[in-house]
């Protein structure tokens, strides 16, 4: 009896375990299908959005560089880098900061009201982005901040702070307290213990709330919809306008580099988080 | 101990203010809209001020004929007449007009009685819906958003109904909303669970690659995924294409499977996938396979290994990724409003459309505070459950 119900079972479990790993392919495809069909038709010589039969038999005429040149070239673009890099890089700064300082705050055990303040750090990134962007809009305008650069980039600060929060709390709590208690004994001032060595320990955590922090603001597009002028027209906000209006192949150019971006991004992030889990 | 204290608190306090300046306060000022509009309040004091001895049967006194007409004049000096018109527009329609009309035609007139002269300028002055309107907008403060943002209105004798059938939209919306983002959550579970089991239990360096599969497309830019499935679904787009070339469909029957429902719901589990799979896959990683072992080793069947060892053990991960894709997708905007076309928009984008388009802010606040009191309930359940501080993406 026993062997029977074994061939039966060896029968049985590659069958499920195929269908299950087809299964798995499939949503693995799902998930990087659009990257896959983005790269390639951005090089399309043609203004279409399908694969055209010469570029389905590789043919070098096919392909081309036009919507890059046509994106390097445009000035309304260029200022949308522009305007996302000095954004996102003051938001990003600022968070960093207040987030860093908040979380060692937090991390100190003698702190009252913790899980509230947790709590409405983190808010920003739960709330419902619309919500936050009608409310900025009358806000900020009201204080006479509407459609500048100043104002977005203190929107943006809020929204990227709670992932400076969660990763430095997160790497804090892997922090061995003597390590203070140690410089603070052999004389160091709480200054000097937190450059010397608190910071040190902590950098890529905080290094990787800040891509994260950044990441947030360089693809925010709701509220740079509702507080944006077109000086302040960032990537995001020009490719809303290309889908919506003119939707031309040179958005696909733009969308491949922002996935070689996002890798760039990706890697940094890994890397750091794997420093980090080495660190003694 | 006191010190730490004042120290702990002195490192929170810069970023506390900052918040609460940078997005508490707007917050604030949007939910404080939803209930406070001083617009017709501010224009018509004396008006206002005849009608509430009015009974609201009627017709009111001549003192209010009068105070109006000597006050949508000045409104019309002062420009702001336009706004006032446009708030008792919304309870009661063809005010705008009456009220532009009447102002217009004020100046020619010297002398009253104002009753008589207001009526031959528009015969709608003599009737009492006019001025209950009046009347209803003049509140600073006032629940009409919110009743209006659950269908329901206040009648001139103040009760509270059901607006009329053709005039419900806003439930029924929160309703596709609701339903929408079971389902989104419903599919990322049913499609993040078994990758999620690959990645969790591969040798480290294919987990690695697998991984990856999953980070790059969340770390790809939002409207780069919204765009790859607008050139994916279209009618002229790649699947289309390809399932025209081997044979599936005709030419003429192209699918149409964005600028609608399956747009939205497409995109929207594409894009919220990631934030299922990592929470799934860090529980499934931290569950020794000595454990299913040890069941099949007892006897059980995969499946009742599955069911009864496996299974609960991953429930945490569960209920933190399905929380915290269900919170996102309520609040979804762009995606819907990119790829959505008229059947697939969400609650986010009548906000939207009310901030935007039609200016009627106070409704928006409305539609925003109710939308803001689920969310928040979700997030008190998701501390609950998961901790907040555990809301971690990498």
């Amino acid at each position: 009896m026993p062997a029977l119900t074994s061939t039966a079972g060896t029968r049985q479990v590659p069958l499920g375990r195929y269908a299950y790993l087809t299964f798995c392919a499939l949503v693995f495809l799902f998930l990087v299908a659009p990257i896959l069909v983005i790269v390639p038709l951005s090089f399309n010589a043609e203004p279409y959005f399908t694969f055209t039969e010469g570029m389905l038999r590789f043919d070098a005429e096919a392909y081309s560089l036009r919507w890059y040149r046509e994106i390097v070239e445009n000035e309304e673009w260029r200022r949308s880098l522009v305007n996302s890099l000095t954004i996102g890089i003051s938001a990003t700064a600022l968070a960093t900061v207040l987030g860093t300082l908040a979380a060692l705050g937090l991390a100190n055990a003698h702190m009252p009201a913790r899980r509230l303040v947790t709590g409405l750090l983190i808010s920003p990134m739960v709330t419902p982005v619309i919500i936050a962007a009608a409310g900025m809009f009358f806000f900020y305008s009201s204080i006479g901040l509407g459609q500048t650069h100043l104002g977005l980039i203190l929107a943006h600060t809020a929204l990227g702070i709670p992932f400076v929060v969660i990763t430095v709390t997160a790497t804090l709590a892997g922090f061995d307290r003597n390590l203070t208690r140690a410089a603070a004994s052999l004389g160091a001032g709480p200054v000097r213990t937190f450059g010397k060595v608190q910071l040190p320990l902590i950098a890529p955590g905080v290094l990787s709330g800040g891509l994260f922090a950044f990441a947030t603001s360089f693809d925010e597009v709701v509220v740079v919809l509702f507080m944006a002028g077109v000086e302040q027209r960032t990537i995001p906000r020009q490719m809303w306008a290309g889908i919506r209006e003119q939707i031309s192949p040179a958005i696909l150019a733009v969308a491949t580099f922002l996935i070689g971006f996002a890798v760039l991004l990706l890697f940094a992030v890994e890397w750091l988080r794997r420093r980090n889990a080495s660190a003694p | 101990m006191q010190r730490e204290r004042v120290r702990a608190m002195l490192l929170v306090v810069p970023l506390l203010l900052f918040i609460g300046v940078t997005f508490l306060a707007p917050l604030g000022m949007m939910l404080l809209r939803s209930v406070h509009d001083p617009v017709v309040a501010d224009a018509l004091p004396e008006t206002l001020g005849v009608l509430a001895e009015w009974d609201g049967e009627g017709l009111p006194p001549e003192a209010a004929y009068a105070a109006i007409a000597r006050e949508l004049t000045l409104a019309r000096e002062e420009r702001t007449l336009g706004q006032v018109a446009g708030r008792v527009n919304r309870v009661e329609s063809g005010m705008r007009s009456l009220f532009t009309r009447t102002a217009r035609g004020l100046p020619d007139v010297t002398a009253g009685p104002w009753r008589d002269v207001m009526v031959e300028l528009d015969e709608a002055w003599a009737q009492p819906a006019v001025w209950n309107a009046v009347r209803a907008t003049g509140q600073r403060f006032t629940a009409r958003h919110y009743l209006n943002a659950v269908d329901m209105q206040r009648l001139p004798d103040g009760s509270v109904a059901r607006q009329p059938e053709e005039r419900r939209i806003y439930l029924a919306l929160m309703w596709r909303t609701l339903w929408v983002s079971g389902a989104i959550t419903l599919l990322c579970l049913m499609l993040g669970y078994p990758i999620a089991h690959l990645i969790a239990h591969s040798p480290p360096r294919r987990a690695n690659l697998l991984l990856l599969l999953v980070l790059v497309p969340f770390w790809t830019s939002l409207l780069v995924r919204t765009t790859a499935w607008i050139v994916l679904l279209q009618t002229q787009g790649v699947l289309n294409d390809i399932l025209v070339a081997i044979g599936l469909i005709g030419d003429d029957g192209r699918l149409t499977m964005i600028y609608n429902m399956t747009g939205t719901i497409v995109a929207m589990t594409h894009v919220l996938l990631p934030f299922m799979v990592l929470p799934l896959y860090s529980v499934m990683r931290a569950i020794p396979p000595r454990y299913m072992d040890a069941a099949a080793s007892l006897g059980a069947t995969p499946i009742q290994a599955f069911r009864r060892v496996y299974w609960p053990q991953t429930l945490p991960g569960v209920g933190a990724g399905s929380l915290l894709v269900f919170i996102l997708a309520i609040g979804y905007y762009i995606t819907p409003a990119l790829v959505g076309g008229s059947s697939g928009q969400l609650i986010s984008n009548m906000v939207a459309y009310h901030m935007q388009t039609s200016l009627n802010w106070g409704l928006a606040g409305a539609l925003g505070g109710i939308m803001l009191a689920g969310v928040f309930v979700l997030y008190v359940l998701y501390d609950r459950l998961v901790g907040i501080e555990r809301l971690s993406l990498s």
